[in-house]
C-alpha cells in the first residue's frame, strides 16, 4: 500500500474506467473509447514496468551503467499497433452500422432488430395460416 | 529448406495475403489460396511426423537468436497434432469456398475473403506454433482483427452488429491475455514458455503476481474459447457470418484458444501449481457442465440450424474444457482428442449448412421442411455428422465421450459420468428435431425442385464427415496421438 | 472358408445385400425382391451351413477386426446362445421376407425400396450383435439396430409414426446412452477388459455391494429388452406396418434386448458370480412383475396389435427371468425360449397382418366368425397360440418346462407360480381370439364379399412357422444339447 505503488493505482483506475464505459455505453464510438481506454492501461503496466530506479534511457552511452528495461517498450510498440488496428477496424463496422441501421445506439439497433424478427415472425404465422386454409 | 518448415508455416501464408488483395480477380484469388491452405497442411503434417519420430521438440529459432531473448518457435506432440487439424480444415472448407461464397457476397469482393482467410490462418499457426508468450498475443491479434472482418462479410447487417460485438469482447480477452503475459514477465523476467515453466518450478511456492497472471491468461482465454459465461459472442457470430466462415473459424478458433488455454495452464504454470495451489478445477468444472447442459438446452429451442448448432459448439467446448479440468492423462486426452473430432464434425456440419443456405436460401427450420428428401446427400451428410455429436460409436465423437467419461470414473466423479452421458441425451433431441423437419415434413407451398449441391460443395462435406467416421474406427492417428500430448504436458513419461 | 471369416461375412452380406436393393429399387421391384431374398437366403445358408457346425463341433471361431481404442475391439466370436440367436435371425428373415413381398405389395405402401433396405440393415446389426465378442462390438451393433430400425417404425411418416418414432428412439438411444454406455465404461474401468468369458470378468473387480447396480445398468440399458418402466416404446412401434412389428418382436430387436441381456448375464457377470452373491435377485422380482403387468394389460387391449406387444413384453420377461435365476437349467429355459417364442411371436403377427390385409380388420371385437372365413390364418394363429401359452406339442413348452425346472433349482417357489399364473393368463389373452373367430356369429353373415383369405405369400410363411413350432417341439434335442454349452467355455 505505499507510495511506490501509486502506478498500479493508476493501471487498475483506467482499466476500470475502460471497462465500464464498454459495458454502460449504449453508444458504440464510446464503446471503442472505452476499449482504448483499457488497453491503455495495460500499456502503463507494462511501461511502467520497464523503469528501474535510477536507469536511464535504453540507449548505449558513455558514463552510464544502469539502463531501464527496454524489452517491455518494445512489447507495447506492438501492442499500441494492435491497438490502432483494432480501434480502425471498430470505427470501421461503426460507420457501416451506421449506414446499416443509422443509428449507432445499442438499444436503438437492438429495437430495431427485435421489430424486424417480430415482423417476420407475424408473416411466418400468415403464410402457416395461409397454406393451413388453402 | 527443411529445417526452416516452422518458420515457413506462418510465413507462407502470411505473405500470400496481400498478394492476394494484389491479384483482384476472384478465381487467381482462389487457385493462391487454395495452394496455399493445401502447403500449409503438408507442412503441418511433415512437422507432425518429424515429432512423433523423434520424440523431442523441434526448435527453431527465429533469426538465429537463442531463447529466452529471442523468438524461438518450438514444436511438439500438442502443438503439431493442433496444427494438422487447423491446417487440414482450413484446406478442406478453402475447397469449398468459392461455389458457397456465390451465394454470400460480390464476386469483387471474394479477393478480400480469401486474403482475409490467409490472415487470420496465418493468426491461428502463429498462436500454435509460437514458444514465445507475447507471440502468443501477436497472433492472437492477426487471427482475431481478420476473423471480426470474415465475421462482417455476411449477407445481413446483423454480420455488422455480430462482428462488432466479437470485436469488443474479443479485444477485452487478448488485453487480459496481455495482461497476464505482463504479470509473468514481471514475475520472472522471461517470455519463452519454455522457460518460463523451467523459472517458475523452481521458484516452489508461487506468489500472488504469479495468481494474478493465471487468473487474467484463464479469464482472456477463456473468453476466446467461448466458455460459460464468458460465450455470448459466438452464437451471433456463427450465425450472422458467411456459411463458410462459420465452417472455418468453428474448427479452428476456438480449437486454437483451447490449446493455449492448455499450453499456459500445463506447459508455463503447471498441474502442480494450477490445479493445486490455485484450484483451477473447482472453477473450470462447474462451468463445463453448466455448459453442457445449459447450451444444449438452449440449441434445443433454436429455429435456426446454424444459431442451433452454435450452442451446440458451446456445449462441445464445454465436453472440452472439462477434459482439461479433470487434471488427468485420460481427461486431456478427451479433450485434446474432442479438440480434433469435434472440428471435423462442426465444420462438416456447416459445410453441408452452407450447400443448404446454397440451394434453400436460408437455414430456418421452417423453411428446411422436406429437405432430406430434395437435398438427400447433403442432409445425408448432416444426419451423420448429427450422429457423431451424439456420439454414437464408430464415430469421432464416440471416441472423445469414452475418454472424458473414463476421466471421470478414474477420478471418482461419478455423477461427472453421468452429467456426461445425459447431456448426449440433449443432443439427440436437437439433432433429431433436425431429422423430423427434413425428413418428416413436406416441403412449403410452391417450392421448387432443388438441384442437388455443387459438387464443389458437396466433396469437401462428404470429406469432412466421412473422417469422423474414419476416425471413430482407426482412432490411432487421433487418440494416440492426443494421448501422447496429453503425458507430454502433465509431465508423465510416455 | 474358414468358420472366422465366415462370420465377418455373416456380418457383411446383408449389408452388400443392400446395394442391389437400393440400385433395383422400385422400378425393378421383381428384382429387388428377388436379390432381398436371395441375400436371406445366403445369409442363413452361411450360418447354418458353416458356423454351426463349427460351433457344434466345440470350436469358437474368432474374428478381430479392429482395435478401436486401447482396451476396445471390434471383434466376433461364436458361442452357442450368439449361434442360436443368429440362426432364428436368419432363418425368419427369409420367411420375414417373403411375407413382406405379399403385404407390401397387396397394402400398396409406398418407400418400399427404404423399407427392405433397413431391414436388411437391421438384419447385420442383429447377426453383429449375436456374434459379438465383447460387450463395446455389441454396443455398436445394437445403435446400429435402433438407428436401422427407427425408418421403419416411421415408414408411414404420418404425425402418429412421427410421434411413435420419437418415442421409440427417446426410450432406446436414450436408455442405451445413459445406461448402457456407462455400464460399458464401468465395466472396462473395474475389469480392463470388456470381453464375453465363460465364467464372467466381473469377479473380484466390482465390489458385491455394486454388483446389482452394474446389473441394473445393463438390463435398463438394453431396453430392447422392455424390462417394465422401459417398455413403452414396444406399443407405441405397433403404428408401423405389420412386417415390421414382425421383425421387432420376433426376429431382431426384442430379441437383441434379450440376448444382451442374457449374454452379459453370462458372460460378464458369470452365472457362478450370481448366484453367490445373489445379486440378480431383484431382476427376478422386477421381471416377474414384468410378466404379470404386461399379461394383464394383454388382456384389456382390443386392438390385436397392441394385446401381442404387451403379450411380447410378457414373453420377454420370461427369458430375462431366465437369466436372473442364475442356474444353468433357467439360463438353458431362457435361452431356449429366445427361439420359441421367436416362432411363435412371428406367427401371431404374420396372423394379425393378414386379417389387416384379407379382411381389414385391427379389433379383436371385429373380427368374430373371421376364422371360417379365414381357416388356414386363424389355424395358424391358433397354433401359435398355444406355443407362447406352453402346451405341448409346441415348442413353446420345453422352455416352459426348462424355465419351471430352473426356478424350481433356484428354490424360487414364487416364480414357479408366477410362470404357472402367466401361463394361464396368456390363455386368457390369446384364446378369445381364436375362439370368437372360429365360434362366434359374424356381424356381417350376409356380406360375404370383401372377406377372403389372405394372398398366398401372406398365409404361406405363418403356416410355415406355426408348423416351426411343432417341429421345434419334436426335434429340441439338438438345440438343447447345443445350448447347454452356454457358459462353458
Amino acid at each position: 500500500m505505499s507510495a511506490g505503488h501509486y502506478q498500479y493505482w493508476i493501471v487498475i483506475v483506467l482499466m476500470m474506467t475502460g471497462i465500464y464505459v464498454v459495458i454502460a455505453k449504449g453508444n458504440m464510438v464510446k464503446k471503442v473509447i472505452g476499449l482504448n481506454v483499457f488497453q491503455v492501461s495495460v500499456i502503463m503496466f507494462y511501461v511502467s514496468m520497464g523503469k528501474v530506479e535510477g536507469g536511464t534511457a535504453p540507449i548505449v552511452a558513455e558514463g552510464y551503467e544502469v539502463y531501464s528495461n527496454p524489452v517491455p517498450h518494445v512489447l507495447m510498440l506492438t501492442a499500441i499497433v494492435v491497438g490502432v488496428a483494432t480501434t480502425a477496424l471498430a470505427l470501421s463496422f461503426v460507420v457501416r452500422i451506421k449506414e446499416a441501421y443509422g443509428t449507432i445506439e445499442e438499444d436503438e439497433i437492438r429495437a430495431v432488430e427485435r421489430a424486424a424478427d417480430e415482423e417476420a415472425e407475424a408473416e411466418e404465422a400468415a403464410q402457416a395460416g395461409a397454406e393451413a386454409a388453402g | 529448406m527443411r529445417e526452416h518448415l516452422p518458420a515457413l508455416q506462418i510465413v507462407v501464408p502470411l505473405l500470400a495475403a496481400p498478394v492476394c488483395v494484389l491479384l483482384r480477380g476472384a478465381r487467381p484469388a482462389w487457385v493462391l489460396a487454395l495452394s496455399v491452405t493445401w502447403a500449409a497442411a503438408l507442412m503441418s503434417w511433415d512437422l507432425l511426423a518429424r515429432v512423433l519420430a523423434a520424440g523431442a521438440p523441434i526448435s527453431y529459432h527465429v533469426g538465429g537468436w537463442a531463447p529466452p531473448y529471442g523468438i524461438e518457435l518450438r514444436v511438439d506432440a500438442v502443438n503439431a497434432f493442433v496444427l494438422v487439424i487447423v491446417t487440414a480444415i482450413s484446406a478442406v472448407v478453402m475447397t469449398a469456398a468459392p461455389r458457397s461464397l456465390e451465394q454470400e457476397m460480390p464476386r469483387e469482393r471474394h479477393y478480400l475473403f480469401y486474403a482475409a482467410y490467409l490472415l487470420c490462418m496465418t493468426g491461428l499457426l502463429g498462436m500454435t506454433i509460437t514458444g514465445d508468450a507475447f507471440n502468443v498475443f501477436v497472433f492472437l491479434e492477426i487471427s482475431s482483427l481478420s476473423s471480426y472482418a470474415l465475421i462482417s462479410m455476411g449477407r445481413t447487417r446483423r454480420a455488422l452488429t455480430s462482428a462488432y460485438q466479437y470485436l469488443v469482447l474479443g479485444t477485452l480477452g487478448g488485453t487480459f491475455i496481455l495482461l497476464g503475459i505482463g504479470l509473468l514477465y514481471m514475475a520472472t523476467g522471461s517470455l519463452n514458455m519454455a522457460n518460463l515453466y523451467e523459472i517458475l518450478h523452481e521458484r516452489g511456492e508461487a506468489n500472488r503476481t504469479v495468481e494474478a497472471a493465471l487468473a487474467f491468461i484463464v479469464l482472456g482465454t477463456s473468453i476466446k474459447l467461448a466458455v460459460f459465461p464468458l460465450h455470448i459472442w459466438l452464437p451471433n457470430a456463427y450465425t450472422f457470418a458467411p456459411a463458410v466462415v462459420t465452417a472455418f473459424l468453428a474448427a479452428t478458433a476456438t480449437k486454437v484458444a483451447y490449446y493455449v488455454l492448455v499450453r499456459f495452464v500445463f506447459g508455463v504454470f503447471g498441474v502442480g501449481f494450477a490445479f493445486g495451489q490455485m484450484h483451477l478445477d473447482a472453477v473450470l468444472m462447474p462451468l463445463a457442465l453448466i455448459a453442457m447442459f445449459v447450451a444444449s438446452t438452449v440449441a434445443i429451442f433454436q429455429r435456426d440450424v446454424k444459431r442451433m448448432l452454435a450452442y451446440s459448439s458451446v456445449a462441445q467446448i464445454g465436453y472440452m474444457v472439462l477434459g482439461l479440468s479433470f487434471a488427468s492423462v485420460t481427461g486431456l486426452t478427451g479433450g485434446i482428442v474432442h479438440l480434433f473430432n469435434h472440428a471435423l464434425m462442426k465444420s462438416g456440419l456447416f459445410l453441408a449448412l452452407a450447400a443448404v443456405v446454397l440451394r434453400a436460401g436460408s437455414t430456418h427450420l421452417d423453411d428446411l421442411r422436406g429437405i432430406g428428401r430434395r437435398m438427400p446427400l447433403t442432409m445425408g451428410a448432416f444426419v451423420l455428422g448429427g450422429l457423431s455429436l451424439i456420439g454414437v460409436p464408430l464415430t469421432a465423437g464416440f471416441v472423445s465421450k469414452w475418454y472424458l467419461v473414463l476421466a471421470a470414473l478414474e477420478g471418482g466423479l461419478w455423477p461427472v459420468a453421468v452429467m456426461i452421458l445425459l447431456s448426449s441425451l440433449l443432443a439427440v433431441v436437437y439433432v433429431w428435431r433436425v431429422v423430423e423437419v427434413a425428413y418428416f415434413q413436406d416441403p412449403p407451398e410452391g417450392a421448387t425442385k432443388l438441384e442437388r449441391a455443387p459438387l464443389g460443395l458437396l466433396l469437401p462435406t462428404w470429406v469432412l464427415v466421412g473422417a469422423t467416421v474414419y476416425f471413430g474406427v482407426f482412432t490411432d492417428q487421433t487418440a494416440a496421438v492426443a494421448a501422447r500430448a496429453a503425458r507430454l504436458l502433465m509431465g508423465v513419461a510416455p | 472358408m474358414s468358420p472366422a471369416g465366415a462370420l465377418g461375412l455373416c456380418v457383411l452380406l446383408p449389408l452388400i445385400g443392400v446395394i442391389p436393393i437400393a440400385l433395383f429399387g422400385q422400378r425393378r421391384r421383381n428384382l429387388r425382391e428377388a436379390a432381398s431374398l436371395v441375400t436371406a437366403i445366403s445369409s442363413f445358408a452361411l450360418v447354418a451351413g458353416v458356423v454351426l457346425p463349427a460351433v457344434n463341433a466345440g470350436g469358437r471361431p474368432r474374428l478381430s477386426l479392429v482395435d478401436v481404442l486401447p482396451g476396445l475391439e471390434l471383434a466376433f466370436e461364436v458361442e452357442p446362445l450368439g449361434m442360436l440367436f443368429a440362426l432364428v435371425a436368419s432363418c425368419l428373415w427369409i420367411v420375414t421376407t417373403i411375407y413382406s413381398i405379399g403385404y407390401m405389395r397387396a397394402h400398396h405402401e409406398e418407400h418400399q425400396t427404404r423399407f427392405y433396405v433397413c431391414f436388411a440393415v437391421a438384419i447385420a446389426g442383429a447377426i453383429g450383435v449375436a456374434f459379438a465378442a465383447n460387450v463395446f462390438t455389441l454396443f455398436v451393433f445394437y445403435e446400429a439396430i435402433t438407428l436401422s430400425t427407427y425408418p421403419l417404425v416411421t415408414h408411414h411418416g404420418t404425425p402418429e409414426a412421427k410421434r411413435a418414432g420419437r418415442v421409440y428412439i427417446g426410450i432406446l438411444m436414450g436408455t442405451s446412452i445413459a445406461f448402457l454406455l456407462l455400464a460399458l465404461v464401468w465395466t472396462h474401468f473395474a475389469a480392463g477388459t470388456t470381453e464375453f468369458t465363460p465364467g464372467g470378468i466381473l469377479a473380484g473387480k466390482v465390489s458385491e455391494a455394486r454388483l446389482p447396480w452394474l446389473l441394473a445398468l445393463y438390463v435398463f440399458g438394453a431396453a430392447k429388452a422392455a424390462v417394465m418402466p422401459f417398455h413403452r416404446w414396444l406399443p407405441a412401434a405397433m403404428v408401423a406396418p405389420t412386417p415390421v412389428s414382425a421383425l421387432l418382436h420376433a426376429v431382431a430387436v426384442v430379441k437383441a434386448g434379450v440376448f444382451t441381456v442374457m449374454k452379459v448375464l453370462v458372460y460378464v457377470f458369470g452365472t457362478d458370480l450370481l448366484a453367490t452373491t445373489g445379486a440378480s435377485d431383484w431382476l427376478c422380482w422386477v421381471a416377474a412383475a414384468t410378466v404379470l403387468i404386461a399379461s394383464c394389460v394383454a388382456i384389456t387391449k382390443d386392438n390385436l396389435k397392441a394385446r401381442l406387444a404387451y403379450s411380447t413384453i410378457s414373453q420377454l420377461s420370461y427369458i430375462v427371468l431366465g437369466a436372473a435365476l442364475a442356474t444353468r437349467t433357467a439360463v438353458l429355459g431362457g435361452s431356449l425360449h429366445i427361439a420359441m417364442h421367436a416362432f411363435g411371436k412371428i406367427t401371431l403377427f404374420f396372423c394379425a397382418g393378414a386379417i389387416l390385409v384379407g379382411a381389414h380388420k385391427q379389433d379383436v371385437s371385429e373380427m368374430d366368425g373371421l376364422g371360417r372365413r379365414m381357416p388356414l390364418t386363424y389355424l395358424a394363429f391358433l397354433v401359435g397360440s398355444l406355443s407362447v401359452i406352453g402346451l405341448p406339442p409346441l415348442g413353446g413348452s420345453w422352455s416352459k418346462w426348462y424355465l419351471a425346472l430352473g426356478a424350481a433349482e433356484a428354490g424360487q417357489k414364487v416364480m414357479l407360480a408366477v410362470l404357472m399364473v402367466s401361463s394361464l393368463l396368456s390363455i386368457g389373452y390369446l384364446m378369445p381370439v381364436v375362439g370368437r373367430g372360429f365360434f362366434a356369429p359374424s356381424a356381417d353373415e350376409g356380406s360375404a364379399g370383401g372377406v377372403r383369405e389372405a394372398p398366398l405369400l401372406c398365409v404361406l410363411p405363418p403356416v410355415f412357422t406355426a408348423l416351426g413350432c411343432i417341429v421345434l417341439f419334436f426335434c429340441s434335442e439338438g438345440l438343447v444339447e447345443m445350448l447347454s454349452g452356454i457358459g462353458r467355455p
